[in-house]
């Protein structure tokens, strides 16, 4: 099963790379990401009270953390393949888009699904490394899709910054793999993680030390932790939308997954606070950097990117605390921010394409003109800054009470403090998009073809938020792996 | 191979990558930054090499030759066109001179020389010995990345850092699992492809390689 999960991405690049481009290819790629879903809900009902699967020869393992990750995966790349079907056909519509350059797209999406998934599912950490880097060379050509004078810089900037980033990641993975040979890892995979974790409390501590730094500042840069964070809003901002959708809703979290699971190891090698206190300094530092920089944001694309640094920096504060109720929490919020900024990404991208602009003073009454789609966007924000009933609201307390419960009240305060800081700076934009005053007659209706998935995914977002039974045995099987 | 053959070859093999990662300082023909990388390449598979004679490991002689293969030939032959694009391009004007710069690669080594203080205690060998030559090949790399503004220097920084990297990989552990190394390979192959292609369509748009002009992006 673990091996069908990638198969059904890279068979479904396969086949929009040969086909000749057709509308229905797009369709073919949402299905798979459909099959996707339906493979990683399958899988989490297997591990979730039993043991972890292995497949490939050892090369693949899935725990409950894994199949989580494979759903939350699922789950925005439906919403985004579905929204890819409306960019593209705008894309080729407005003449900038060839049918050789739609089947790359599509190409290319499905590869960038198929290594999240292989990170996920790899058993040995170098093989996560190896998908991690992969994730940035597919995404960069999607960032520059629209061949932009911007977006070529922002592709630029991006593959510079994390190419160099997930080289410190390697050499931390190198120091680990050392330390691990040293104590005698001489079995057949010495980067196994279940070995390591195993062997953890041997680990050299000294070179541990210095791995899990590396580790940090590397995947941190994926995760777009500040001060690595300097990447992301260029990136995210100017890929297409359901590529930041992908990218903001999902990337991020899978690079965030490799943290925690090198996490594990440096607990048992050095105990819980050395960990934490790398993660509460970038945890914290990416909140002033998102607090600060969103109160002057112009760009609406731009800030909706730093509100994922100051997430990220919400699920490193979250993860710091070690719990197990906060990593339950913080994997509750990987999914609800996922929902949520993939639905607010789409729903951007909408009004990009047709507004025409992504300046926040250009185009305000959203909610006048446009009532749907005002009304998704409005939506989004209010799931996205914490309101009830949406999910981010429990995550976010539930990640706080974990915080003072370990001790760490102080940043809980200083992290409340920045969240009010955005919270008064997202609605005065919020407010100017969604109310302002109308300046011309320019109503359009919404497409259902885009309003579909869109609803779906808020929607989901509140189910989830109200009632997490469906999720309960999953999150607490995966919070389990992450603190023991 | 005698032991003292294997130490001097070994630490000679390590010192052309530090050399080679200076040189790309020193120079300011793209070409003559391109061709040090090439020769960090060499350097790097000789290490491979080197290593694999002494332990006897026909796994790391293949990653020897592969390195070879990577990194001395195929991407600097990509280099090599993207300079031909533009082959009265130089790096006239780094952030930091050519002096400076020469100054700060000798504070970065020592800097490698005290942070790895853990790891060499660690690996008490011959080729552990080296490891901090690694790292300081991988900062000068970053201070390349930071102070250098064409974007084929650019590109050649990040391949510094990897190589230096790659080097520090080599001599604490004889190289990482060749599954991984093989990933790790590819990866850094494709990365170099991306950047060689939007390094050309960079200067289709701008006229030239220089990276000040990418400014249009900020808060």
């Amino acid at each position: 099963m673990l091996v069908l999960v990638l198969v059904v991405p890279v068979a479904c690049a396969v086949v929009c790379g040969i086909a000749p481009w057709r509308r229905a290819l797009g369709w073919l790629g949402t299905a798979s990401a459909s099959a996707v879903l339906v493979l990683g809900v399958a899988l989490a009902a297997s591990v979730v009270h039993g043991p972890a699967v292995t497949g490939m020869a050892g090369i693949l393992r899935a725990d409950a953390l894994s199949a989580f990750m494979v759903v939350v995966i699922g789950v925005i790349a439906v919403l985004a393949t579905w929204q890819g079907v409306r960019y593209l056909d705008g894309e080729i519509a407005a003449g900038r888009c060839t049918p050789r350059h739609a089947s790359l797209y599509a190409v290319l999406v499905q590869a960038f699904l198929a290594t999240m998934l292989l990170a996920v599912l790899a058993a040995n950490l170098g093989v996560l490394w190896v998908a991690v880097e992969a994730t940035t060379i597919v995404t960069t050509f999607l960032v520059g899709h629209r061949r932009t004078r911007t977006s070529l810089e922002a592709s630029w900037k991006y593959i510079v910054i994390c190419s160099v980033g997930i080289a410190l990641a390697f050499l931390g993975t190198v120091l680990v793999y050392l330390a691990a040979l040293h104590v005698g890892g001489q079995g057949p995979n010495p980067l196994d993680w279940t070995a390591l974790v195993r062997e953890s409390h041997q680990l050299d501590p000294g070179v541990m030390r210095l791995a899990f730094a590396l580790l940090v500042l590397g995947y941190g840069t994926k995760v777009g932790l500040a001060p690595m964070h300097s990447w992301l809003p260029d990136a995210h901002s100017q890929a297409p939308a359901p590529v930041s959708a992908l990218m903001s809703g999902v990337l991020l979290t899978v690079a965030f997954y490799a943290i925690l699971r090198f996490k594990v190891i440096a607990d048992g090698a050095l105990g819980p606070p050395f960990a934490r206190t790398m993660l509460v300094i970038v945890g914290l530092l990416s909140l002033l950097v998102a607090a600060s920089l969103l109160l002057t944001q112009r760009d609406y694309k731009r800030m909706l990117a730093y509100h994922s640094v100051e997430h990220m920096g919400l699920i490193a504060l979250g993860a710091a605390a070690g719990t197990p109720l906060a990593i339950a929490a913080v994997l509750l919020h990987v999914l609800g921010h996922g929902l949520a900024k993939g639905v607010l990404f789409l729903a951007s991208g909408e009004v990009l394409l047709t507004e025409g602009t992504s300046e926040i003073e250009r185009v305000p009454a959203l909610l006048q003109r446009r009532p749907l789609l005002g009304g998704i966007f409005g939506f989004g924000l209010i799931a996205l800054l914490g309101f009830p009933p949406f999910s981010l609201f429990v995550s976010e307390l539930n990640m706080l009470r974990a915080e003072f419960q370990v001790g760490l009240g102080w940043a809980a305060a200083v992290s409340l403090v920045c969240m009010a800081v955005i919270f008064a700076a997202v609605m005065s934009h919020g407010r100017h998009l969604l109310l302002g005053r109308d300046q011309g007659d320019r109503r359009l209706p919404t497409v259902a073809l885009v309003a579909v998935p869109l609803i779906g995914g808020l929607v989901g977002c509140a189910f989830i938020g109200i009632s997490a039974w469906p999720l309960q045995p999953l999150l607490h099987a995966a919070a389990g792996i992450v603190a023991p | 191979m005698t032991g003292a053959t294997y130490a001097s070859v070994l630490g000679l093999a390590a010192s052309v990558v530090l050399l080679a990662a200076v040189a790309t300082l020193w120079r300011r023909s793209l070409h003559a930054i391109v061709r040090a990388l090439a020769a960090q390449g060499v350097a790097l598979a000789g290490v491979a090499a080197v290593l694999g004679l002494h332990h006897h490991d026909p796994g790391l002689l293949v990653v020897a030759l592969l390195v070879l293969g990577a990194k001395a030939v195929v991407i600097p032959l990509l280099l090599t066109r993207v300079v031909h694009v533009d082959p009265t391009s130089r790096e006239t004007q780094p952030l930091v001179n050519v002096p400076a710069s020469l100054v700060a690669a000798g504070a970065l080594t020592f800097l490698a020389f005290a942070a790895s203080r853990a790891v060499t205690a660690l690996v008490p060998t011959t080729a552990g010995r080296l490891i901090p030559i690694g790292l300081a090949a991988m900062l000068v790399g970053f201070f390349a990345l930071v102070t250098r503004r064409k974007a084929v220097s650019q590109i050649v920084g990040v391949l510094l850092v990897d190589n230096g990297v790659a080097l520090v990989a080599f001599l604490a552990t004889a190289g990482v699992p060749l599954l991984v190394e093989l990933g790790a390979s590819l990866d850094v192959l494709l990365a170099v492809i991306v950047l060689q292609v939007l390094a050309i369509q960079l200067r289709s748009r701008l006229g030239s390689f220089d990276l000040d002009q990418l400014t249009e992006l900020h808060d």
